[in-house]
This record gives structure tokens, sequence and C-alpha cells, in this order.
């Protein structure tokens, strides 16, 4: 807990115990060794003390058993703890499916929150107790890493990237999270909490909020949507695919480049696209998208990135397709109020619904104008804004 | 013993520095600052880097004293944030880089394996200004205000960001890796070609080995500092987009290129003090280093894995997960051929004659503090548990263990163990030892926590902390001033000694190798009277050398 003096961090995600598990067991095997090895010395420093000046001492050129046994012995010891930590390492770094979308983006000297209901904050990150967590994190200017130690885990914060963390809190309580890769002058104040609240009361502060936070209303893919609209991405990005390539379904699938490449439309893919549209084009058409380098932020990109993603893509992510013409410019954006007040439906457990995005793709506000064009791609909106 | 004994002086008891020695051949500065003799100039390497460690001493010092309470309140944190950066730069590539190769390397390699000189006496000199010029421009950077990038340099925050004299700072980095690349060549090609008949390459003092393994990375890897650095400034003067990603650079790869030297460059720092240690332990214990092969090829074992091993630096840097794995596996391979070098250290004791001596405690000192900072290297190999542990004081704490405890105790070690055979004096014995129980205390008081505060989380490079850390950062800085006052202590004796000290006589400790058994104290500008032939492994001391007397050649 923050201010709280203690010997051993707090574990308060469900990964917490497996770190310390492995650090305790190379503690013990490393404590054993080195006061192996030390109370050898010792010992021989005491017992063969130099009786007079002339002695000399039995020579021994050195021993082929013993070298192979010193060091094939700490051979399998080491092998032990990278094999542990490999898997657990594995495990760090593989969001589970269903964890809840949050957006991070680090800045001199501050983080920005983006929850999947459109919540923001700063500095500060409200989580639901026992919900799979995945964070995507950019920075806007230098690198920074994202790290909380109660919940043993970090990631560095690069900007032109998206790096991606995740954790599930298993213990209620507010916690510190350190920026931990120097980033200048005010490093040491780039710190916040992360506060990990019961499902009720994080659905109680979701609609309440908090001082530091902000309720935009408008989830990351409704956002985006909207940016979809007033970029004029719309205007050639459409469901016809003549001026420009069709975005329903693209994410996570593989494109083909002119120059025969292909390239996976990722977040990473659908960033340089967007601010450097000229150096993966998409096999059979022209290079001719203009960039969007300085007149969108991080969190807009990330914004489109999200709207992008809700367009339906591969196989094993979550769809909620939305046609880009099912959303009028932004006289609909009151419309979009509504539906995210209701936004702590999101962060029902996954498991327990019968679609299986839900939890993860947030209402969008085409559902309560049911366009046409969303039939053909049988929505679950509707029971998550009803 | 069938040696000639060729006594230098009268057998009494009354022993006199020799008449000719490298010391007083010459007093002008003139005489200092143009010599090619491989021990001036390591003397002139000692007066330099003792400068640049008082002066990152007091950066530490610095450090120390605004962590003493969680608050900023001792300075601003542009200034501390300076601090630690000088603090690096100053420590890494002036103190300890060039500390055993450039000042025990340079005076042992020559008379270690019987040669009058190095290689490339002239280069050996031009190696010396351009240190000095990269001494300079550091100087410079401090008087125009410092730099704030940490030593890592990381891009884009260096490259866009800083608004302080980066340029200065990394020209003065890559200036003294010139030296360091300089300093590798020469070793390499004098222990090629200038080892006296007799001296085979398995008759070579582990020092040798040591050092020869260090070259080879200070020659294969300091270029690849130089050319990021030259990249860095060009993206920082020119604006040209290599690592910046708002120029289409990419940031991740400065880091590569960064650990690519600066991972080895750990061991161009520990591996001397390795062979330090070897040489010192056998003269201690009386005994050939157990399994002398062993720790030989075991020094050329580290020095090529530690090439392959640069990106665990980047477990969290949003590198591959395989990359990581990868890593993470070589990495631990390096425990195997430091293990072994402990095991037969360890064996080296078993049934010795354990002299009491001043460098018996930097030996055990130094097993101390390296045993604790190679295990806990252990700890940040482990890619899964590397998440957790990353840039927090944790790895502070390891890598000064290795750094400071293991090599700077192991300089200062030899330099106590060769202070004899430098200045013909002996400083106070008490002294010596007092010198090396404080710095173990002190060093275990200061750093000792850091691994426990780092598990809790508290990041590095943090000016402010929040206050339940505060507990580890006062014994921290507590163990700093008893560190501080251990690392004084030999530079009030030692300089006292230069007049006062008792003469040393060619071989005070009755050590084997050239270097004690053929020449006086101090050795004569040419080394050796007569060029030695080498007829003995190293370390023979069946035949025990006596204490006063120098010989013509080995058997």
């Amino acid at each position: 807990m923050i201010g709280k003096f203690a010997f051993w961090p707090d574990l308060a995600s469900t990964v917490a115990w497996k770190v310390d598990a492995i650090y305790i067991f190379i503690l013990l095997v490393t404590i054993l060794v080195s006061l192996g090895v030390y109370a050898a010395i010792v010992a021989f420093v005491v017992k063969y003390k130099r009786r007079s000046e002339d002695e000399i001492p039995e020579q021994i050129e050195g021993n082929l058993p013993l070298e192979i046994l010193w060091s094939v012995i700490p051979l399998g010891l080491v092998l032990v703890m990278f094999g542990w930590g490999a898997v657990l390492f594995f495990e760090l770094t593989t969001p589970p499916a269903e964890a809840l979308n949050f957006y991070v983006v680090g800045k001199q000297w501050m983080w920005k929150v983006q929850h999947p209901s459109g919540k923001r904050e700063i500095n500060e990150l409200h989580v639901p107790l026992g919900q799979p967590v995945k964070l995507t994190l950019t920075s806007e200017d230098v690198i920074h890493s994202f790290f909380i130690p109660a919940f043993r885990t970090k990631i560095d914060v690069v900007p032109g990237r998206y790096s991606v963390k995740w954790f599930e809190p298993s213990k209620v309580g507010e916690y510190h999270i350190f920026c931990t890769q120097y980033c200048g002058n005010q490093h040491a104040q780039m710190i916040g909490r992360v506060v990990v609240m019961e499902l009720p009361q994080y659905e109680q502060w979701l609609k309440n909020g908090g001082a530091s936070s902000v309720n935009t209303g408008e989830t990351p893919e409704v956002a985006g949507a909207r940016l979809f609209q007033e970029q004029r991405c719309v205007t050639c990005h459409q469901t016809n695919g003549i001026m420009a390539p069709v975005l329903q379904g693209v994410f996570g699938k593989e494109v083909k480049l002119q120059g025969g490449q292909t390239a996976v439309a990722d977040e990473a893919y659908i960033r340089e696209s967007i601010l450097n549209p000229t150096a993966k084009v998409v096999a059979g058409y022209q290079p001719n998208m203009p960039t969007f380098q300085g007149q969108v932020t991080e969190d807009a990109i990330l914004q489109l990135i999200a709207y992008i993603k809700s367009l339906g893509g591969a196989a094993g992510e979550k769809t909620a397709a939305v046609k880009p013409d099912g959303v009028q410019p932004t006289e609909q954006q009151p419309a979009a109020s509504p539906a995210t007040e209701e936004a702590p439906s999101a962060t029902a457990k996954p498991a327990d619904e019968e679609q299986p995005n839900v939890g993860t793709e947030t209402p969008t506000p085409e559902n309560s104008q049911s366009a046409p064009a969303t039939e053909e791609t049988p929505s679950p909106h509707e029971e998550q804004t009803m | 013993m069938s040696a000639v004994a060729v006594p230098k002086h009268e057998e009494a008891p009354a022993l006199e520095i020799p008449s000719q020695n490298y010391l007083n051949d010459g007093y002008s500065i003139r005489s200092w600052l143009l010599t090619l003799d491989h021990k001036r100039i390591a003397i002139l390497y000692m007066v330099a880097v003792a400068i640049f460690f008082l002066m990152g001493a007091a950066f530490a010092l610095m450090i120390r004293l605004e962590l003493l309470t969680p608050a900023g309140d001792f300075m601003e944190a542009e200034t501390y944030n300076k601090m630690f950066t000088m603090h690096g730069v100053v420590m890494i590539f002036f103190v300890l880089i060039p500390s055993i190769p450039a000042i025990l390397g340079n005076f042992l390699i020559p008379l270690m394996i019987g040669a009058r000189d190095v290689a490339f006496p002239r280069l050996n000199l031009m190696s010396w200004y351009v240190f000095m010029l990269g001494g300079m421009l550091l100087l410079t950077t401090a008087i125009f205000g410092g730099v704030d990038t940490g030593w890592t340099f990381y891009v884009p925050f260096s490259s866009m960001f800083s608004n302080s004299n980066v340029i200065l700072a990394t020209m003065a980095a890559f200036t003294a890796g010139f030296s360091s690349i300089l300093t590798g060549l020469n070793f390499i090609v004098t222990v090629h070609t200038m080892r006296a008949p007799g001296m085979t390459w398995f008759r070579l003092p582990l020092f040798i080995w040591a050092l020869y393994a260090t070259s080879l990375i200070q020659v294969l890897a300091t270029p690849v500092i130089a050319i990021t650095l030259v990249l860095l400034m060009l993206e920082r003067g020119l604006g040209l987009g290599i690592f910046n990603p708002a120029l289409g650079g990419d940031p991740v790869l400065f880091q590569h290129l960064f650990w690519f030297y600066s991972h080895p460059a750990v061991y161009i720092m520990i591996l001397p003090g390795m062979g330090v240690l070897s040489e010192m332990i056998a003269c201690v214990a009386r005994r050939r280093v157990f399994g002398y092969s062993f720790v030989a090829f075991s020094s050329l074992g580290i020095a090529i894995i530690g090439f392959f091993v640069w990106g665990h630096h980047l477990f969290v840097s949003t590198q591959s997960v395989y990359a990581g794995l990868a890593f993470s596996l070589i990495t631990f391979l390096v425990a195997i051929p430091s293990a072994i070098k402990t095991f037969n250290w360890t064996a080296t004791l078993y049934k010795g004659s354990i002299s009491y001596e001043s460098p018996l405690y930097f030996v055990v000192g130094f097993l101390g503090l390296f045993v604790i900072g190679g295990v806990t290297g252990l700890f940040l190999s482990t890619a899964g548990l590397d998440v957790h542990l990353h840039d927090t004081y944790f790895v502070v704490a390891h890598f000064h263990y290795i750094m400071v405890g293991g090599e700077i105790m192991a300089f200062l070690g030899g330099l106590h163990f060769w202070w004899p055979k430098m200045t013909g004096r002996l400083y106070p014995e008490f002294w010596g030892k007092l010198s090396a129980s404080l710095v173990f205390v002190g060093f275990n008081l200061t750093f000792f926590p850091q691994f426990l505060v780092g598990y809790l989380g508290m990041p590095r490079r943090y000016h402010t902390y929040p206050p339940e850390f505060q507990l580890f950062n006062v014994m921290s800085t507590a163990g700093a001033s008893i560190l501080g006052v251990g690392y004084i202590l030999p530079f009030i004796y030692f300089l006292w000694s230069l007049k006062y000290g008792k003469v040393a006589g060619p071989n005070p400790w009755r050590a084997k190798g050239l270097e004690w058994e053929n020449t006086t104290s101090p050795p004569p500008t040419g080394n050796f009277e007569h060029t030695p032939i080498v007829t003995e492994e190293a370390y023979e001391y069946s035949h025990l050398p006596e204490a006063n007397v120098v010989r013509a050649s080995t058997h």
C-alpha cells in the first residue's frame, strides 16, 4: 500500500506470487551457494594460515573431475532458472483474450489513461478486481516505462510503437505507478497510483468519476468513429474499396502490399499508415493518401485504431462490426452519450456473457440508430446498450 | 635452486631504493609528458584516473545526500539528474574502463612477460593524450553545466529533448573510447610478439590472459559505441532521422547498438579485476592457481559469450519475446565461466599457506562482493523476473557490486599488491588492512539495502521517492560515508609512503613472477638488466623466491 513501510512489496495481481516464487527460489539457491563458497574461503583462510616465513605448501595443479562437477551443476541450476523464467515471461507478455482494453499514453511527465468506457484519467488508473486488463501504451515524446511494483509488471512506453502489458488485479487497494525509464527533468514526478476496486465500486466510480478523471461520454471506438468522419477518412475508405482499401474486417489480417510483400494489419501498421501512408501501400491502390502527421494526436490514433478494430478482424479478434457509413458526422454525437452512460456493463465478466465480445468492445452509436448496413453483420450491441 | 642469485644490494637488512630506476630517470615535466616508458605512462594514467575518481565520488556524494530524505530538498531535479549522469559517465568511461588495463596493465604487462616495453610505446603515449583530450571534453561539459541524459544517452531524450551538453559529453566518451581501442590493440600485439624466451602461452600469468581477453573486447566492441555516438550526434546536431521516430527512426535500435558495446564493456571492467585476483591469490596462498587453464579459458569464454548477451537490457523494451528468451539463455551461460573462476580461486586457498598481509584483505573482500554481485545477476537474467526488477535499485545494487565491489576492490587490491614494485616503498600494513575492511563494510551497508528497496520497486534515477523507502536510503547514505573513508585513506597513506614508507626491496611478498623475481623495485627504465629466460610455469611456488634477491634469469 502507498505510504506504508514494508520489507516485501504488496502482492496485488495474479502473477505477483509467481514472480515472488521464482525470486525466492533463486534467492535460496544463491544464498546456499554463496554461503557455501564463502564459508569455504573463510575456513581455508583460517585453517591454512601461514605458519613460518619459509613455508611452502603442497602444490596442487587442479582436478578435472572437480572442474567438470562445478561447471555442470551450476549449468543445471541456471537452466532450471532459465526455463522457469521463460515460462513466466511468456505468461507476462501474453494477455488473455478476454482482457479489458485500456489505452495509456505517456508524455513528459504524466500518464494519460483511457478506459474501455471512454472515461479518462491522468496519473491514476482505476481497475476492477479480478478482471484481466490489457494496456496498450505509447508515448508522445521520449521513452517512458510503466511500472506497477505490486503487480510485478513493467513495460517500456516507446514513441512510435505500441507496447502491450496486462495484469489481473487480485487485491483491493492503492498501489504505486512509477515511470522507470529516465525521461528528463521530472522523471521522479511521473508517478501515479493504480486503484483496485470491487466491481460494483468500480462501476459506481465510472459513473461518478473522480477528481482527476474526465468522462467524455465517448468510448474509444465512438471517438474513433467520429474522428474517422472529421478527418475525412470516410471519403476514400468506403465499403466498396474503389478509392482506398476496405477497413471492415481488416484488423489483425494479413494484407498484400505493392511489391508482393505482406503485412499484418495490427496497431503498428495502422498507425504507420496514418502517419506515413506511402510506406506500405496495399496492392492495387495508388499511394495517394495524405499523411496525418501533426494533425492527429497519439490519443486520436489510438481511438482510430479502436474504431478500426471494432469494424471486425481476423478470427480470434472480437468484432463488433460497424459500417462507417452507418455513422453520420458529428451531429450524431449526442446519441453516443446515453449509450456510454451505461458503460459499466462493459466490465462484466465476459465469461458470463453469451456474446464473446462483451467486455472488450464497447457500444457504438450506430446500434442505437440501427443503420441497415449493420444487419449483415449481426452485432451484439443491443443488449449492451439497452 | 639453480638460479644465479645476483644480490642487487648488500645482504644487510638496510634496503635501499635502486640508484637507477624509472622514477628518477629524469625529473622534468617534459621527461614525464613525453615519456615512452610504459611504467611512466601507467603513472600518468594513475594520476588522471585518481582525479576522475575523486570527481565521480563527489557526484556520488551529492546523490547520496539528496536521497537521504524522500523530498527533493537538497538540489533541483535538474541538478540531481546531472549529478547521476556525470557520476556514471566519469566513473564508467574515465575510471572503471581505464583503471586496471591502463594503469596496472600498462605497468605490468611488459614486466610480466619479460619485455622491455609494450609493442608500440609511442601509440601508448598517444593513448594517454587521447584519453586526456576526452577528459578535457568531459571537464568542459561539466563547466558548461553538465549533461542530464543518464550515462546511457537513450534516444530520443538525448537527441531531441535534453537541453544539456549532450554533444560535448558524447564527444568525451567517444574520444576516451579511442584511447581504449589503442590501448587494447597495443596489448594484443605486445602479448603476441614481446614475450621473453620460454614464456609460452600457458606459462603466462593469468593477469595477462585476463587482459588479453579484455583487449579483444576493447578492440572489437568499442568501435560500435563510437559509431553509435556519432549517429546520436548527427541526429542531435543535424536533425538526421536515425533514432527519432518522428523522423522515421527507431529509438530501440539505439539501445541495441548501445548495449552491443556496453554489455561487453562490463567485461572490460571486470575481467581485469579477475586477473588481478588470480595474481594476488596465488601469492597470498603460495600456490599455483588451481585449474590454471580453466581460469585462463574462462576469461576468453566470458569475453566471447559477452558479445551475445546485450539484449538482456531490453527485456521490457518492446524487443520480441523470443529474442528476449534467447538473450536470457545466453546470459545464464556467462554465469558458468564466472562460477568456474570463483570455485578455482576458493580451491587455491585449500591447503595453501595463507599470508595475513593487506593483499589478503582485498582478496577476501573482493570474493565476498563479487559473489554477491555475480549471483544477483542470475535474478536479472531470468526474463520473467527481470520484468519486475528492470530499472529498479536492484539493478543499481547489482552492477555496483560487480563494478565497484569487484573491479574497484580488485584495483585497490592490485595497487596495494604492486605498490612496492611501482614505488619501491611499503605503505603501513595497518592502514592497508583498515582501508580494505572499511571498504568491505561500507560497501555492503551502502548497496545491500538497495537490493531490498529495488525489489520493493524503487526506480533508479529518482530525485524524490515515496517516504516508505526512506529507511533503506538512509542506510545507503550512512554506508556511503564509511565507504568514502575507506577510499580516501589509501590516497593519504600511499602519498605518505612515497617519502616515509619502508623500502620494499625487490620482492617483499616473496611472490613468483618476472616482475618480482627478475627486477628491482622500482624497476629500471628498461625493466630488466638481462632479458629473462623463462623455464618454469607460472606460480611455481615450490621454488620459493627470496625477498631481496634479483635473479639474472630463471634457472
